[in-house]
């Protein structure tokens, strides 16, 4: 019985030739990452540890993301913390105001994740570098505590579920509605506990931030992680931002998986998740079946679609058009580095011109921090990852996860739409 | 070691938004925390409860964030155990490597109402419906986990390896 890639990354890290589902295994990690949010808490418990100090300055990644820029007292208390604890463990990879980005798009583009490397950080959507073909997942911040003290996290390894991508998206459609389509095909807890393993000649017409994007909602499915192989794309994309050394696992012929699914790309169509849960999910065509959704806010970024291809194509919604009247567009590049491209290519000007704000970098409105809370009844398409109740704001607001495409269509229109009701 | 208390139920997919909302993450007290547990499914929840007082939901509970604040805010309210169909996968590492007694039991889940007095035996598994008069086996943890739970969390479980 052969091994799925993750069960190969896991064995490997664990020293063991051979590792099965359900065994319980200690693996050496090759990154440790928390938050603004999650590290305060981490940090705390490392007090508790025997041995003092962190196990390799150069394998922990901190990054103030969430509540940062502080938006309250409390929360500039928990950047103190964790830039302290930073500076007295010469962290390596501290991210300040400046520097920083949103954790998940910030790691890739800084090389820091790569394939076959084993990762845990105290934020759950961790499991976005399976796109590079690392086995990467989210834990608590004791679990992170541990993680820095030792470098070794227990893990029980994962069954799989595979899904077999074949043909090409259509236009319109991103990684964002192929992961919505399998959400709410599979349910929130359809992969509870297991890998979802991405296989097929489909992946090849995908690009690295579609692949993001997917791997970074396998959560929102229950997952442990999400993982592709590694091809030409995803060397490239290491190549270009990483020095380190990637070590690519294949799944064997014979590995086993729990279910298969076989996903034809070109069959997909841009998909919502209504309100309260993501498997809540709902084609365009469906939707421009049912009377007309009126929408208050829409966000454009997040780990899950704030990078660089994801603002070209709101932008391409965007252009030459505004927002409806009493619209709020709120636009998060991710990272710094993709602000400034999306500045150098003038994506900027454009989200400007069509009456959206643009934000530094923050998790901010995603979690219902700031930086765009709902009020009472109010709805929001956002390109987030959860819609859960009381999620942006209210517990009566509602939210609508939709891909950058079908955001930006909807801040114009002022109702729930894709870009192809959009006239000219 | 035994828990005992009067149930308060929930259904399927209970979030960790729902449980302690992020709009008090700046905070990371315990108590403070404890002050708004459930405060977005169930606005009752932080008046009732009492210390030892048991949650049984059901499938998926703990879903989305892995903030560990959630698991914290449940125990420091007072509850005494949780017990569900399923648990999310990061809240379960959290409830286990902070010493929050969980049990899996699909059929407790279904079997207990709210307000029922339970009593569970974690050294059994057994889940006792004292209201009822009827009993569940809930699943046992690995021996691994275990001996985390039996050192009351992973850290004094490190420390003493």
């Amino acid at each position: 019985m052969g091994m799925t890639m993750t069960q190969k990354i896991l064995a490997a890290a664990a020293g063991l030739e051979k590792v099965e589902a359900g065994q319980l295994i200690e693996a050496k990690l090759d990154l440790v990452l928390g938050n603004d949010i999650t590290s305060p808490v981490a940090i705390k418990e490392m007090d508790r540890f025997t041995v003092k100090g962190v196990f390799d300055k150069d394998k922990i990644a901190l990054v103030p993301d969430h509540f940062a820029p502080n938006k309250d007292i409390k929360s500039a208390e928990h950047c103190k913390c964790v830039r302290e604890f930073a500076r007295k463990n010469q962290i390596t990879h501290y991210y300040e105001v400046g520097e920083m980005g949103i954790e998940h798009a910030l790691l890739p583009e800084k090389g820091l994740t790569v394939a076959g490397d084993v990762i845990i950080g105290a934020d759950s959507h961790t499991c976005t570098y399976g796109a590079l073909g690392a086995f990467s997942t989210g834990v608590g911040s004791t679990d992170m505590a541990a993680g820095m003290a030792t470098g070794k996290a227990w893990f029980k390894v994962p069954g799989a579920i595979r899904f077999h991508l074949t043909g090409s998206l259509p236009q319109w459609v991103s990684g964002k509605d192929v992961i919505l389509h399998i959400i709410g095909m599979i349910g929130v807890d359809g992969a509870l506990y297991k890998s979802m393993e991405f296989t097929g000649d489909g992946i090849a017409s995908l690009s690295m931030d579609d692949r993001f994007t997917i791997a970074n909602m396998a959560i929102e499915a229950g997952g442990k992680n999400g993982i592709f192989p590694v091809d030409s794309i995803a060397e490239q994309y290491m190549k270009e931002h990483s020095g380190k050394q990637y070590r690519i696992y294949e799944a064997d012929p014979d590995a086993v998986y729990d279910e298969e699914y076989t996903i034809d790309l070109s069959s997909l169509r841009p998909t919502v998740a209504f309100p309260h849960l993501p498997e809540n999910a709902h084609t365009m065509d469906e939707i421009n079946a049912m009377e007309p959704i009126a929408i208050d806010q829409t966000v454009i970024g997040s780990c899950t679609n704030g990078r660089l291809s994801d603002l070209r194509v709101a932008a391409e919604v965007l252009k030459g058009r505004h927002v409806a009247k009493g619209m709020r567009c709120i636009v998060i590049p991710a990272t710094q580095a993709i602000y400034m491209q999306a500045m150098e290519e003038g994506l900027l000007k454009i989200f400007l011109e069509a009456g959206a704000v643009v934000s530094t970098p923050t998790c901010g409105p995603c979690l219902g921090g700031y930086m765009g809370i709902l009020a009472e009844g109010e709805r929001c398409v956002s390109t987030t990852n959860r819609n859960f109740v009381g999620r942006m704001g209210h517990v009566t607001s509602e939210i609508y996860l939709a891909s950058p495409a079908v955001a930006a269509a909807s801040a114009v229109k002022g109702i729930l739409c894709g870009p192809d009701s959009l006239s000219d | 070691m035994n828990a005992k208390g009067t149930v308060f139920k929930y259904g399927d997919n209970v979030d960790t938004d729902v449980i302690i909302p992020a709009r008090y993450l700046n905070s990371s007290d315990p108590e403070e925390l404890a002050g708004h547990c459930m405060e977005d499914i169930d606005g009752d929840f932080v008046k009732k409860v009492k210390k030892g007082d048991i949650i049984v939901a059901a499938k998926n509970f703990g879903c989305g964030s892995s903030r560990e604040h959630a698991p914290i805010a449940i125990k420091a309210a007072g509850v005494s155990c949780v017990i569900a169909e399923t648990f999310a996968r990061i809240f379960y590492r959290n409830a286990i490597n902070i010493g929050l007694p969980i049990v899996e039991c699909p059929e407790a889940s279904r079997g207990i109402s709210a307000g029922d007095q339970v009593e569970v035996n974690f050294d059994t598994g057994v889940i006792t419906d004292l209201t009822k008069g009827t009993t569940f086996q809930g699943q046992a943890f690995p021996e691994f986990m275990q001996k985390i739970i039996a050192s009351e969390g992973l850290i004094n479980y490190i420390n003493r390896q």
